[in-house]
Order: structure tokens, then C-alpha cells, then sequence
């Protein structure tokens, strides 16, 4: 029979433990979330000896203190799921570092193997690391990987199945100094009395007491015991404690690695020279901005042709099942519905590959800590964090992959707002609305307008991530303590990997919402509306007066008459959750000009509407709900429905607001009466 | 002594670690990082914009905004 068990991944950030997850797993690897959060969970299959290991990857943390929802992910599942074994990925070139989460891997108790890698790095930079020795001063499994070129894993592989049948306790491998020592056996008699605590690895707890953790001190007062606890804690003074375990955690391990291991310190490294020119006073601005171009013409001007491709594709696709499908409404169903429905899931799909395997590319070389280190400053000021920067750009393009984009965004506040704001960022489909309405109302003025449009999306996006992190998402601000990796060659493989898997996510989660969305649509406006006499989804109905949603645009012109907009507007922009860009054909089929671009600029600007509800129109396109793509992917990357119709609302009632003064004001001013 | 927090040190001057002040949960991230009294950090660079300040410590590179540098007690070794 072949054994089943759970192996836990942990490690440093930029360690390589993707690239080891990856040469272990294979394709074999299934992409969700952390239960009731949106940290993203990997897991992954791989049978080796007739052992059947179910891979989980933590996230990747510096230390196991409660202070980061990473961290407490990563301690819980180790705590509380019991993992038969973990691996902590080591970065060979950074021991020092990397060892100090050893130390409270061991203290939890659990069996524990470590993959140095990136040993070849090491090599390269002339240190030389004992193996041996290490494995004998830690008395763990210590195993060198290049998980690159997936180096070493058979070995990893072989050490695990052996390891699991081995019989060890490394908890009491780091000792404390008298004071300490004397405090944690003190506090490990007491909750060795009480089977409450059986659950957790006492010697953990007992230093986790004594740091002053809150949230073990929290479980600590539920039992019984707590009055002892408390009576011991008292005599210790917590914060110097605090100081002081860290102090000789990072003792011990330099005791050890002056031991095991030769550093070559004098090396300047060529991460350092690449540094100096990258971050540089005067050229890290101009060459991060040159970056930020390049990743924006690849993502968006090399998907242009396939995004052709798919939309004439299924344009023909939809015009041939319309054909074959003699049953109109069905062909209307089928042709205007389903086809258009799925034919939007995928337009997306170019965008999103490549702003992934762009996003891949700087995130495995090391730039985007490099990026964040150069824009921090700017974002610090509204609150947020330096790796907001690059998915809030990469809206301008499209705002469906810059949702996704804010995955490289580690606190899950920043994350939020990001993506909160992130829609307000004006992407290419509101455009062809701003060139067709100002064409039609401000002529030779229409570029400045166009431009203040940008400008005003940019200024509510700042506006509202400052006034979101100090209402709806409060909190301390997370310290910025970010590491600034050495570069590293990325690889092909590890790209395409990771951009296949964001286009797989894409597809799965937000895809079916798009599909609703658009066919829901569709529904509204084939659906005859009361009293009309239509037939159902017949060509003379589609989306006019006689179809339900013209009738409910109808009932809601109250609310947008004050805006200056008619019920045909309220059509077309129910019409534009499809794709922002639909506003301006679905106003030329109310206007009954049909698609013809031209005859609508002549009949807006002849006075089917006043330049000032044209301008708020702009205004009200550009900040109201945004796609159902969109909608799709902020429910997918929060996670949670409540995020995305407060987005939905915030951003609609935003809209309404600034058309309202805009309109209301500007008519009494007589603004471009 | 010349005790100072980190936020005052010029790029390219190398300093001693005394004492991490500040907020429990930035206080405890910052020793967790290596920052803990007696180590030995190198100011490398500014970012392009003033803020936030790169290091080198234990042999890896970090960087922290100057708030954060500000509870860092260090003097520095001549």
C-alpha cells in the first residue's frame, strides 16, 4: 500500500522556493487561497518510493511572529495541520539570514529537512559551505539544490521518505542563555500540567510567551493555568527578552557558520555593480520609467494583433452561428450572447499572459524590489506601498490584469486598496468613449480634455487610497523592511510557468462572472419589455424602447436627468459593463445611426446632447462601475463580494457626483454654452 | 559615543547597532531581520528620491524607510 503524507514548504521570500516547488510538482499543482484570505496557497503531487507526498507551499517568511498574516498562515498550518514533515529552502549565498527561521522551525518541534540552495550561486561568489558539518550541528538532513535546474531533488526526494520513518527531537538544538532558559522551563512545568496546551510544541510556546507574542498570549489566557503563566511572565521583562532572543538566536548561528562555512566578504558582487547604476540618483528614475514603458508596449501593443484575432474570430463566429441557427431567438442567444460572451473572457487573455510573464521576468531577476525601492516614496504619500506602483501603470492599459498584477503587493491592506483604486486608472477600452465624445463636442480642444480625463482618474485613485487607509481599511501602517535580493538570471521555464498559471486563474474564476455578465446583458436586452408586444430576442427589440432594458432605462432617467443624460444614456451605459468601449456602438444603434461612428459625432454635435452632459458623460464613463472582466477579477483577487460591490458603489455613487456638480454647476455658469 | 539613529547616517559610513526602539510589531521585524545590537550595517544608498535608505547587513541588502530607521539606535564605527 502506498503511504500517504503532507509535506510543508517553508522558507525566505526570493529563496528559490517557487523554483524547488516547481522541480518537485511538476505540472501537478493546483493554485487557491488560504482559507478566509487572499494569500494564495499552492499545492502540488508527487509520488516517490510508493510514497504519495502532497506538497503544500507556505508563504514565504523571515520569522514566524504574528505580525504578518503570512507569518501566522504559515505557524497555524504547521501547528495546527501537523505537516509530516517540512523543508525550509535556504538561500546558500544568505545563511545567516535564512538560518534564523531555522531556529523556529526547530523550536516548533516539527521534523525538519533543509534544501540549501542556489548552492552554485554560493560557489560562484567563492564561499564554501561544509555540508557535513552543518547537518551534524543542526542534526537535521541538510540537502544542496539547484532548484533552477532542478538539482538535487531526487536527493530532497530520497531525504524525505527516509526522514519519515526517523525517530528525532531538534527542539532544544538553540539554547538561551541562564535567565532565559530558567524562565522557559518554568513556564514549559506549567503547561506540561495542563492538557490544553498538549496541542502546542511547549517549548515554542513557552519562548513565544516569553517574546511577548500577543496572539500565543492570548491562547495562553484561555486555560486555566493563566494565573501561574502570568505570575512568571511578570518577573520577566518582555521587551528586553524580546531583544534578546532575537539577539542569540543570530549568535548560535554565526557560532555555528564560522564552523561550517568560509564567506567570501571581500567580493563585490556583481548585484552590488548592477545596483549602482540601477538605483542610482540620477539614472534609477529615467531607467525605471524605461522599464515601465517597455513592460507596457510588450503587454499592450504585442497582444494587439492576437486580440484582433480573437475578436474577429468570434465576430465571424457569431455572424456564422446566427446563420445556421434558423430559430432567431436562439440565434440571437447563441450569435449575441454566448459566443460575444466567451469571445470577451478571452480578449483578455493576451494582456494578461504577457503582463505576467513581463511581471515574472522582474520579479525573478530581482527589479521589482528594486522598483518599489525607487517609487516607494511617491505611493508612501497616499499610504500605500512602492509595489502599488507598477499594477496602478499597467491600468492604463487595461485594468484586469493590473488587478491581477497587485499579487506581488505582500501586505494585504496595500493589496486591497490597490485594487480598490485600481479601476479608476483609465484604460484603453474608455478611450475610443473619449475620442468619440470630445471629437464631437470640443473639436481641436479634444486632446486637452482626453488629457484631463487621465488626470482626473489618477487624482480619484490618490484621493481614494488616501481616504480608504484612513477609514475603511485603518490600521498601522505596515513598516516597510523590504530586501533587496541579489539578481538572478530568470528562467524561461519559471515565466511561462507562472504566466500560464495566471491565465489559467484568470480563466476559471473571473471567466465565468464575464460569461454571466454578458449573457445577463443580453437577456435585458432581448427580453420585451411590458406592453410592447415584442417577440422575444427578434432583431426590431434588441436594446431599444420596446426591450426591458430600455424600459428600465426608461424608469431610471429620473435618476440621471439631473446629470443632463436621457434614457438612451442610461442604455448605453448599462450596455458598457460589458466593455467600457460598447457605450459608444450602443449609442449609435439608440441614435439609430447604427455603427456608423461618423453620423453620431454629426448628430451629438448637431444637439442630440450639450457639450456639458457630453464632458460629464466622459466624466461618469470613466469613474462608474467598471467591465465585468473587472468586476470578475476583484471578486477573484478579494475574494470577497462585499469588496467588489462596495467598489461597484463607491465608484458609481463617485461617478454620479462629479457629472451632478459638474452638469448642475457648469449650466448655471453657462460653461461651453 | 556618538549615538545616532540610523536615519541620520550618510551612504558609505558602516555602523553599530545599540538599540531598536519604536512599535512592538516594527521593533520586532527589524531584530528579526538581523538588526539586533552588535551588528554591524553598512549605509549604502538613498533611493533616487531621498527615501527609503538601502543597507547592507549579514551579508544580504536591505531597505527601510527613514520612519523606520529612526528606531534604530546605532554609533558609528570609525
Amino acid at each position: 500500500m502506498t503511504e500517504k503524507i503532507t509535506v510543508a514548504l517553508a522558507g525566505n521570500p526570493n529563496v528559490g522556493k517557487t523554483s524547488i516547488f516547481n522541480a518537485i510538482t511538476g505540472s501537478k499543482q493546483h493554485v487557491g487561497n488560504w482559507p478566509g484570505v487572499t494569500v494564495e496557497r499552492k499545492m502540488g503531487k508527487r509520488k516517490h518510493k510508493d510514497i504519495e507526498m502532497q506538497i503544500v507551499d507556505l508563504p514565504g517568511t523571515y520569522s514566524l511572529t504574528a505580525y504578518s498574516l503570512d507569518e501566522i498562515i504559515a505557524r497555524d498550518f504547521i501547528i495546527e495541520e501537523k505537516p509530516d514533515i517540512v523543508v525550509q529552502v535556504i538561500d546558500a549565498t544568505n545563511l545567516e539570514r535564512n538560518l534564523y527561521l531555522t531556529t523556529q522551525l526547530m523550536e516548533l518541534g516539527t521534523k525538519l529537512i533543509i534544501a540549501l540552495n542556489m548552492t552554485d550561486l554560493a560557489l560562484a561568489k567563492g564561499d564554501s559551505i561544509e555540508v557535513q558539518k552543518m547537518q551534524e550541528f543542526l542534526e537535521v538532513p541538510v540537502i544542496s539544490t539547484i532548484g533552477s535546474r532542478g538539482g538535487g531533488i531526487e536527493d530532497l526526494l530520497d531525504s524525505i521518505t527516509e526522514e519519515i520513518h526517523r525517530t528525532r527531537t531538534n527542539e532544544n538544538v538553540f539554547v538561551y542563555d541562564g535567565e532565559i532558559e530558567k524562565s522557559a522551563d518554568e513556564l514549559g512545568n506549567v503547561l506540561a500540567d495542563d492538557p490544553y496546551y498538549s496541542h502546542y510544541p511547549s517549548r515554542w510556546f513557552s519562548m513565544k510567551l516569553l517574546e511577548g507574542d500577543e496572539n500565543i498570549i492570548k491562547k495562553a489566557k484561555e486555560s486555566g493555568n493563566y494565573p501561574q503563566i502570568r505570575k512568571i511572565l511578570q518577573r520577566t521583562d518582555a521587551d528586553s527578552f524580546e531583544a534578546k532572543i532575537a539577539d542569540q538566536r543570530y549568535k548560535t548561528i554565526q557560532t555555528m557558520l564560522r564552523q561550517v562555512c568560509n564567506i567570501n566578504t571581500d567580493h563585490l558582487s556583481g548585484s552590488d555593480m548592477v545596483d549602482r547604476v540601477v538605483t542610482n540618483k540620477y539614472l534609477g528614475i529615467p531607467i525605471f520609467l524605461s522599464l515601465m514603458w517597455a513592460a507596457f508596449e510588450v503587454t499592450f501593443t504585442f497582444a494587439t494583433p492576437f486580440m484582433n484575432i480573437i475578436d474577429i474570430f468570434f465576430g465571424w463566429l457569431a455572424e456564422t452561428a446566427s446563420d445556421v441557427i434558423t430559430i432567431s431567438w436562439l440565434a440571437s442567444l447563441v450569435g449575441d450572447g454566448m459566443i460575444a460572451g466567451v469571445g470577451s473572457v478571452l480578449i483578455f487573455l493576451p494582456n494578461i499572459l504577457l503582463l505576467f510573464f513581463m511581471i515574472s521576468l522582474m520579479e525573478d531577476s530581482g527589479y521589482m524590489s528594486r522598483a518599489a525601492f525607487i517609487m516607494d516614496k511617491v505611493m508612501s504619500k497616499i499610504g500605500l506601498h512602492g509595489k502599488s506602483f507598477i499594477p496602478l501603470i499597467m491600468g492604463f492599459g487595461c485594468n484586469v490584469p493590473a488587478i491581477m498584477a497587485t499579487r506581488t503587493i505582500e501586505d494585504s491592506r496595500d493589496r486591497l486598496i490597490t485594487i480598490l483604486i485600481a479601476p479608476f486608472v483609465s484604460c484603453g477600452a474608455r478611450l475610443p468613449v473619449y475620442v468619440l465624445l470630445a471629437g464631437a463636442f470640443f473639436g481641436r480642444d479634444a486632446g486637452i480634455v482626453i488629457f484631463g480625463l487621465y488626470a482626473l482618474g489618477i487624482f480619484v485613485a490618490l484621493i481614494s487610497a488616501k481616504l480608504m487607509r484612513s477609514t475603511i481599511v485603518k490600521g498601522e501602517d505596515t513598516p516597510f523592511i523590504m530586501e533587496l535580493p541579489s539578481y538572478k538570471i530568470p528562467t524561461l521555464k519559471g515565466s511561462i510557468l507562472h504566466m500560464w498559471e495566471r491565465g489559467k486563474i484568470y480563466l476559471k474564476k473571473a471567466g465565468g462572472i464575464i460569461l454571466i455578465g454578458v449573457v445577463g446583458i443580453w437577456l435585458l436586452a432581448s427580453i420585451p419589455a411590458p406592453g410592447s408586444g415584442g417577440t422575444f430576442a427578434s432583431e426590431e427589440i434588441y436594446g431599444t424602447t420596446d426591450s426591458m432594458i430600455g424600459f428600465i432605462g426608461q424608469i431610471i432617467e429620473p435618476l440621471v436627468a439631473p446629470l443632463g443624460f436621457d434614457w438612451k444614456i442610461a442604455v448605453a451605459l448599462m450596455f458598457g459593463v460589458v466593455a467600457k468601449e460598447i457605450v459608444v456602438g450602443s449609442m449609435g444603434v439608440l441614435y439609430g445611426v447604427g455603427d456608423n461612428e461618423d453620423s453620431l459625432t454629426e448628430i451629438l454635435a448637431a444637439g442630440a446632447m450639450t457639450p456639458l452632459a457630453g464632458l460629464g458623460l466622459m466624466v461618469f464613463t470613466l469613474l462608474y462601475v467598471p467591465c465585468f472582466a473587472c468586476i470578475g477579477v476583484i471578486k477573484r483577487e478579494t475574494g470577497s463580494w462585499k469588496w467588489t460591490v462596495f467598489q461597484l458603489l463607491y465608484g458609481t455613487g463617485l461617478a454620479w457626483i462629479f457629472a451632478f456638480v459638474l452638469y448642475q454647476v457648469g449650466s448655471r455658469i453657462g460653461l461651453f454654452a | 559615543m556618538k549615538e545616532k539613529t540610523l536615519n541620520f547616517i550618510e551612504p558609505e559610513t558602516s555602523v553599530k547597532v545599540l538599540k531598536v526602539t519604536g512599535q512592538k510589531s516594527s521593533r520586532k521585524r527589524i531584530l528579526d531581520m538581523g538588526l539586533t545590537p552588535g551588528t554591524r550595517v553598512e549605509v549604502i544608498r538613498r533611493a533616487p528620491l531621498g527615501d527609503p535608505v538601502e543597507f547592507k547587513l549579514k551579508g544580504y541588502n536591505l531597505s527601510l524607510r527613514k520612519k523606520e530607521a529612526e528606531t534604530v539606535l546605532v554609533e558609528i564605527i570609525e
